[in-house]
C-alpha cells in the first residue's frame, strides 16, 4: 500500500487510493497507518484519484483526523475536497471541540455493588411505604369511600381469576400427578403405597399449591399489572390522576391489592382439588388403589389446619404479587424499556418473595407446631 | 390570582431554574416559554403539585395547594402534553371520571356535564370512542374537556401544540381562546410554538436554560422588540437569525 499520509512544511497530504477509505481504518489508531502528530500542520490537503466518489466512510474518516489534528483556536485549512464534502466535514465538526471530552468515569466493582445497595434499599422503602399506604386506605375501601372504580376492581377481578383458571388447573393436576409418581415409585418398595395419598395431600395443601398457584399469578397477573402501570406512567395518565388530587395507591394499586388477596384463596382451594385429582389420576394405575380408599387416605391425612394455613398463604402471596407488581409499574422509568423492565422485575421480585415468605411461614408454623 | 413567588424547580440538588417570580392574573393566558431543557414542564409540573418547588411558594388566590384542604379539587385543570387519556375508557367516561371521584356535581347530572364539555371541544358525537381510536387533535380535545370536569379556574397546557399538524393546531389555539373568553378561566400554556404565542397569549415568561432564570417577562410581541436578552429576541424573531 502506498503511504497515506505525506507531510510537506506544515502541510499534511492525504493520499487516497483507488479503492477509497478502507472502512477498517475507522477503528485503526492514525499513527499505525503513519501519521505522525509531531508538526503542527496548517494545511490539510487531499490528493485524490480522478475516479473517487467520495462516500461516508472516507468522509468519517477526514472528519476523525481533523479533531485529532485540530486544536482550540487552531483550524486547519482543507484543499483539494470536493466542495460537498468540505460542507459536510464543517458541519460534522462544528459542534464538536477539537478535544475530545473526557468520558464518564465507569464506576468501579465497590462504587457499582455500593450503588446497587443504595438503590435496593430505596425500593425497599418506598415498598413499604407502599405497603403502609395500602393499609391506611383499607378501612376507606371497606367503608366504600375509596376513590377508585368499580368498572377497575371487576376487570382486575376478571383478569385475576376466570382468564387464569385454566393455567391454575393445568399446572396443580400435572404437580400433583408428579408428586404421586415420584412418591409412588419410592413407597411402592416399602409396601406403603397408599401413603402417596398423605405425600400429594400434605404437600399441595400445605406448600405447593399455594406456591405454585402464586408463581403462576406472578407471570400472568402482577406481570400485567407492572405492565399497565407502568405504560400508564409513560402516557402521563398516573400524573393526570396526582393532578386531580387523586392518590394512584388508592385509584390503582387499592383494587388490585384487594382483588388477588380476595381471589387467591379461592384460586387455592381450586389448584388443590386439581392437584389431588393429578395424585389420585396417577396413583389408581400405579398403585391399584380404589379411588375410595385414596380419598379416605387424603381426608385422614390432610387436616383443617393444612388447609388454613394454605389458605392464609394464598391470601399474603396474592397481596405479594399485587403489590409487587404494582411497587415497579409505579417506579417505571417513562419509556418502553421501563415498561419491560418493569414486567421483568416485577415476576422476577414475586417469585423470590413468594418463596422467601414460605419460608418465613414455614419458621411460624414449625413455632407454633402446627 | 396565581402568584409565583422566587420559586426554584429542578432535580436533584441543582435547580434548573431559580428566582422565578411572576403574577397572572384573573382570565389571562400566560405562556412559559424557553429553549430545549429550560425547566418549562418542570416549573408546570411544580405549578400543578406534580413535584415540590426547591425554594419559593405558589400561591392560588393567596393560599398554596398544600394550604388547601387535603385531597380537595383542584383549583386547575390540565391538558398534559400527549393528552394522558385513561386508555381503558371512553371520552365520556374519561370526562366523567374527576367528576365520580371528587363526588360532585350530584351523579344524575355528570353525564349531561360531561356530554356538554365534549360538546364544547367538538368532540359531541364521540363520547363512546375510546382513546385508541381517536385522532391525536381529537385527544387533545377529549384531554381538554376532561381538564374542564371540574370547573376549573385556571387551565394548564403542556405543549399543547406538540404532535398537532399547523390546522389542528390553529384550531386548538382557537378553541382555547373560546374556552378563555366564553368560561372567564386563566390559561397557563408551555409552548415553544412561535406562531401559538403570538396567537393566544397576553404574556409570557422567558426561562434561560443557560443562565437557569427567567430573562424576560411580558408581552411577545413588545418582548420580540425591545426583550434585553438577545436570546429571546432572536427566539421570538419570525425570522430564522
Amino acid at each position: 500500500m502506498d503511504a497515506l499520509f505525506k507531510s510537506e512544511a506544515g502541510e499534511l497530504v492525504v493520499a487516497i487510493p483507488e479503492s477509497g477509505i478502507d472502512m477498517a481504518w475507522l477503528a485503526q489508531p492514525l499513527a499505525e497507518l503513519g501519521l505522525t502528530t509531531g508538526g503542527s500542520f496548517t494545511k490539510l490537503r487531499v490528493e485524490s484519484p480522478a475516479t473517487w466518489r467520495w462516500s461516508s466512510f472516507d468522509a468519517a474518516f477526514l472528519a476523525r483526523l481533523l479533531r485529532q489534528l485540530e486544536a482550540p483556536g487552531h483550524r486547519i485549512a482543507l484543499e483539494g475536497l470536493p466542495r460537498e464534502l468540505e460542507k459536510l466535514l464543517a458541519l460534522a465538526l462544528g459542534g464538536t471541540p477539537a478535544v475530545a471530552p473526557e468520558i464518564a468515569r465507569q464506576p468501579g466493582l465497590r462504587e457499582r455493588v455500593g450503588l446497587g445497595a443504595l438503590s435496593a434499599t430505596d425500593s425497599v422503602r418506598a415498598f413499604l411505604a407502599l405497603l403502609g399506604e395500602v393499609v391506611r386506605l383499607l378501612p376507606r375501601f371497606i367503608a366504600g369511600r375509596a376513590k377508585m372504580r368499580r368498572a377497575e376492581l371487576v376487570e382486575v377481578l376478571a383478569e385475576s381469576s376466570s382468564r387464569a383458571l385454566a393455567i391454575v388447573a393445568v399446572t396443580n393436576l400435572l404437580m400433583g400427578a408428579i408428586l404421586a409418581f415420584v412418591g409412588a415409585v419410592q413407597l411402592k418398595t416399602f409396601g406403603a403405597g397408599i401413603y402417596v395419598a398423605n405425600l400429594v395431600g400434605i404437600a399441595s395443601a400445605r406448600e405447593l399449591t399455594p406456591i405454585l398457584t402464586a408463581i403462576v399469578l406472578a407471570g400472568r397477573t402482577g406481570a400485567s399489572f407492572a405492565a399497565r402501570i407502568a405504560t400508564m406512567q409513560g402516557n402521563e395518565e398516573v400524573d393526570a390522576l396526582t393532578a386531580l388530587r387523586v392518590s394512584a395507591v388508592e385509584f390503582l394499586v387499592l383494587p388490585r391489592v384487594v382483588a388477588l388477596s380476595l381471589l387467591m384463596p379461592l384460586l387455592y382451594i381450586y389448584g388443590c382439588a386439581f392437584a389431588l385429582l393429578g395424585g389420585l389420576a396417577v396413583a389408581i394405575p400405579i398403585l391399584d388403589l380404589s379411588a375410595t380408599a385414596y380419598a379416605a387416605q387424603t381426608q385422614q391425612a390432610v387436616n383443617a389446619a393444612q388447609f388454613a394455613i394454605g389458605g392464609l398463604k394464598a391470601l399474603v402471596f396474592g397481596a405479594l404479587v399485587a403489590l409487587i407488581g404494582c411497587h415497579y409499574g409505579l417506579r417505571a422509568p417513562r419509556s418502553a424499556a421501563g415498561v419491560g423492565a418493569a414486567t421483568t422485575s416485577a415476576v422476577v421480585i414475586s417469585i423470590v418473595g413468594i418463596i422467601a415468605l414460605d419460608a418465613v411461614f414455614a419458621v411460624c408454623a414449625n413455632a407454633l407446631k402446627v | 390570582m396565581i402568584s409565583i413567588e422566587n420559586v426554584s424547580v429542578g432535580y436533584g440538588p441543582h435547580p434548573v431554574q431559580s428566582a422565578v417570580s411572576a403574577q397572572i392574573g384573573e382570565g389571562e393566558i400566560f405562556a412559559i416559554v424557553g429553549d430545549s431543557g429550560s425547566g418549562k414542564s418542570t416549573l408546570l409540573r411544580a405549578m400543578i403539585g406534580l413535584m415540590p418547588a426547591q425554594a419559593g411558594r405558589i400561591l392560588f388566590d393567596g393560599v398554596t395547594l398544600e394550604e388547601r384542604a387535603g385531597n380537595g379539587t383542584p383549583p386547575f385543570g390540565v391538558l398534559f402534553q400527549n393528552g394522558a387519556l385513561w386508555t381503558s375508557m371512553t371520552t365520556l367516561e374519561n370526562v366523567m371520571l374527576p367528576m365520580d371521584l371528587h363526588g360532585h356535581p350530584p351523579r344524575a347530572a355528570r353525564p349531561a356535564l360531561a356530554r356538554f364539555k365534549l360538546a364544547l371541544v367538538g368532540l359531541g358525537d364521540a363520547e363512546d370512542r375510546y382513546p385508541a381510536s381517536l385522532s391525536g387533535g381529537m385527544r387533545k380535545r377529549a384531554a381538554l374537556a376532561r381538564a374542564l370536569a371540574l370547573e376549573p379556574s385556571v387551565l394548564f397546557l403542556d405543549e399543547p401544540s406538540a404532535g398537532l399538524d399547523p390546522l389542528a393546531s390553529r384550531r386548538l389555539d382557537e378553541l382555547v381562546l373560546s374556552l378563555r373568553d366564553g368560561l372567564g378561566i386563566t390559561v397557563v400554556l408551555v409552548t415553544h410554538e412561535l406562531e401559538s404565542l403570538y396567537r393566544i397569549a397576553d404574556r409570557m415568561i422567558f426561562l434561560d436554560g443557560d443562565a437557569h432564570r427567567p430573562v424576560a417577562l411580558g408581552a411577545p410581541a413588545e418582548l420580540a422588540e425591545s426583550a434585553e436578552s438577545r436570546k429571546v429576541r432572536e427566539f421570538l424573531s419570525r425570522v430564522t437569525p
